[in-house]
């Protein structure tokens, strides 16, 4: 028998024999799948972005950054994200503390409803903005008559953009509150701290890691987003265009350089919400160890 | 960690001329507790509760899980505000007070510490959130919360996160945290419920000396009542929401007023019987013990394993069929058949010797008669 310690098998699986895990052919085999799976889709792709935003050299990258309509769009873009991500992060603490703390009839629904985004096609989310403020829609001829627009206007690429990301935050934060429970709530005011000392000094401090992850991961939504905004945008230039946006049309007028251009600065984004997330994920997993070890 | 290893083992109160955590004599509260109700929805948590806690006493509530008991720990914090009824502090009102304005030192079951915080900014977290007119200095708040920390015996342990402690020291910090806000009740849930048997019973002799040192009226809820009887100058025994039974630990074990009490607290037997002409009979057999004041019918004889002797002779006693002997420590167990259907224990000296099969007459000592109707309507 000891004889099998000295086989490959052993050599390969580095932790000595075991029944559970895979033959060494086989775990090669899975792990080639994923990395040519990731070249091919992920990295192939993010490469192409780049290469192409450069073929026709850095000074034309330039132009296509600072030209008035892409200005406009990457300044619609950070607008709407500004607008966005606030609104999220107070509807999700919210949402979460309704959801974690406290009882009430229709928790459920709520908690349902949250993920909704999530299960709706993009373009079908713009739509019912569509038909809710639109010309035509429900309230179309009231708005008229006051002289507010909402659709292909700039209002209605944020109510778009608040619907599609809403779930973000509420549904990092719902799991860790239940867990977390109602007691360092409960300990803080029976020290005597206020409400609002006991949210800020001890629930807020709490969150904080799956918070930022919320918020990032809002963040590139919101900034990302195209069905639901191309829906309601109206695609005017340099007024109710986004980054996708501008892409796209850029991209239709067989402009690719410049597309290719606005398109690596999502990729970019893409990339630095990736960098924070790994962090984060690294950060947080810690303290979520660190408060389940008891 | 030298120290962590010496606090692991010796769990004494610090020997200080003068205790940090000593509560003032005019802030400790008498309580009185006068007919609470607590309905969750239409399901009745606690049915009418009146008890009263003299400044100064340890008071233990025991019963089993669902028994009410954490619910009246929670409405004496504030956490919890009673369906009807009154609870007061020293004579005054405290439903009229908030949580924060009760001034209660809460011990948690799970201690609640605050994860991001350090042990030392745990302690002072009750200080540093006064508001301004009232709050410390930072150095103050700082020199009570290591003063505090010096009285738990955790010195040196300040600028630990609580996931780098053992539960014991957790809860000791739990502990320092409540008494910091210089509270005049101190409640504790299940103090001890989350930590290994060793631990739990120095804990125990641990919390009894702090008591006896700050003098802090204290009410702790437990499930344990080996935990209730050690260390309460008085118990409290609670199920379905009422109390049962109210006395000190003695009181409790040696004369249970009820068919509950008796079966709950420490180990016992329970035979129907019958009360005739003021005799006890168990099938047709008269026993010779008296049948006090208890009415003629049914009703169930309830003793401690201990609490009985032993005869060959079956005349006058219960006759029971021998099943098994067991050694049980220092003493031996025997398990009894009575009647061909009653499962009994008894306990004997360990060099008690008889056959091992055959009958043998029991005699109890102490025992408690219920009539079989009062255990009906308890249970």
């Amino acid at each position: 028998m000891t004889d099998v310690a000295f086989t490959p098998t052993f050599v390969l699986s580095m932790r000595g024999p075991s029944v559970t895990t895979e033959k060494p052919k086989v775990r090669i085999a899975l792990i080639l799948v994923s990395v040519a799976f990731l070249v091919l889709f992920l990295l192939l792709p993010l490469a192409a972005v780049f290469y192409e935003a450069l073929s026709k050299g850095v000074g034309t990258y330039f132009t296509a950054l600072v030209e008035p309509d892409a200005l406009a769009a990457i300044k619609l873009t950070l607008l709407v994200a500004a607008i966005a991500v606030p609104a999220n992060l107070v509807f999700g603490l919210a949402a979460s503390w309704a959801i974690a703390k406290f009882e009430f009839p229709g928790k459920s629904v709520l908690n349902t409803l949250v993920d909704l985004p999530f299960s709706v096609s993009p373009v079908i989310s713009g739509l019912i903005y569509v038909l809710l403020f639109g010309a035509q829609g429900y309230l179309g001829p009231f708005l008229k008559s006051e002289g507010i627009q909402i659709i292909f206007a700039v209002p209605g690429i944020v109510l778009a953009t608040i619907f599609v990301t809403f779930p973000f935050v509420a549904r990092e934060l719902v799991p860790l509150m239940q867990e977390q429970g109602t007691q360092d709530e409960e300990a803080a005011l029976s020290l005597g701290a206020s409400g609002w000392k006991a949210f800020f000094k001890v629930t807020l401090p709490n969150i904080r890691w799956a918070l930022l992850y919320g918020v990032v991961l809002c963040n590139a939504r919101a900034m990302g987003e195209f069905g639901a905004v191309s829906v309601v945008s109206g695609h005017i230039r340099g007024k109710t265009n986004t980054m996708p946006l501008h892409v796209e049309i850029l991209y239709n007028e067989y402009n690719f350089a410049a597309a290719f251009a606005v398109a690596s600065l999502l990729a970019l984004l893409a990339l630095v919400t990736l960098v924070i997330k790994i962090t984060l994920e690294w950060r947080y997993a810690d303290q979520i160890a660190a408060s389940r070890r008891h | 960690m030298d120290a962590r290893v010496t606090n692991e083992v010796n769990y004494r109160a610090a020997t200080l001329d003068r205790v940090p955590a000593a509560a003032p004599r005019d802030k400790i509260v008498d309580v009185s507790v006068e007919n609470v109700v607590r309905l969750f929805g239409v399901t009745p948590a606690l049915h009418g509760v009146s008890l009263d806690i003299a400044a100064g006493e340890l008071v233990a509530l025991l019963g089993p899980s669902g028994s009410g008991k954490t619910t009246l720990l929670r409405i004496l914090a504030g956490l919890d505000l009673p369906t009807s009824g009154r609870v007061l502090f020293d004579g005054e009102d405290a439903l009229k007070l908030t949580v924060q304005e009760r001034n209660v030192g809460l011990v948690f079951q799970n201690y609640a510490l605050f994860r991001h915080m350090t042990v030392l900014e745990n302690i002072g977290f009750g200080l540093r959130v006064r508001p301004h007119d009232r709050r410390p200095s930072r150095k103050e708040i700082k020199r009570r919360a290591l003063e505090l920390l010096d009285f738990i015996q955790l010195s040196g342990l300040e600028k630990r996160f609580p996931s780098q402690l053992s539960g014991g020291q957790r809860q000791r910090v739990a502990f320092a945290r409540a008494l910091a806000i210089e509270p005049r009740l101190l409640l504790l849930d299940e103090p001890f419920g989350a930590l290994d048997a060793k631990v739990r019973r120095d804990l125990r002799r641990w919390l009894r000396e702090i008591h006896d040192k700050t003098g802090h009226t204290t009410v702790f809820v437990t499930h344990d009542q080996e935990e209730a009887l050690e260390l309460a100058d008085r118990v409290v025994v609670m199920s379905d929401g009422k109390i049962h039974q109210i006395g000190t630990p003695d009181q409790i074990y040696d004369e249970p007023n009820s068919p509950f009490v008796f079966s709950f607290i420490g180990e016992s037997s329970m035979l129907p019987v019958k009360v005739e002409q003021g005799k006890v009979w168990i099938d047709e057999q008269a026993l010779d013990i008296p049948a006090k004041d208890v009415p003629a019918g049914p009703a169930r004889l309830y003793f401690r394993p201990q609490d009985v002797e032993v005869s060959d002779e079956l005349h006058g006693v219960i006759p029971a069929e021998i099943l098994a002997f067991r050694r049980h420590g220092g003493s031996r167990r025997i398990d009894l058949e009575v009647g061909g259907r009653n499962r009994i224990e008894i306990e004997l000296p360990a060099d008690f010797s008889h056959n091992l099969s055959g009958w043998i007459g029991v005699r109890p000592r102490r025992y408690r008669l219920f009539p079989a109707a009062v255990e009906a309507s308890a249970s």
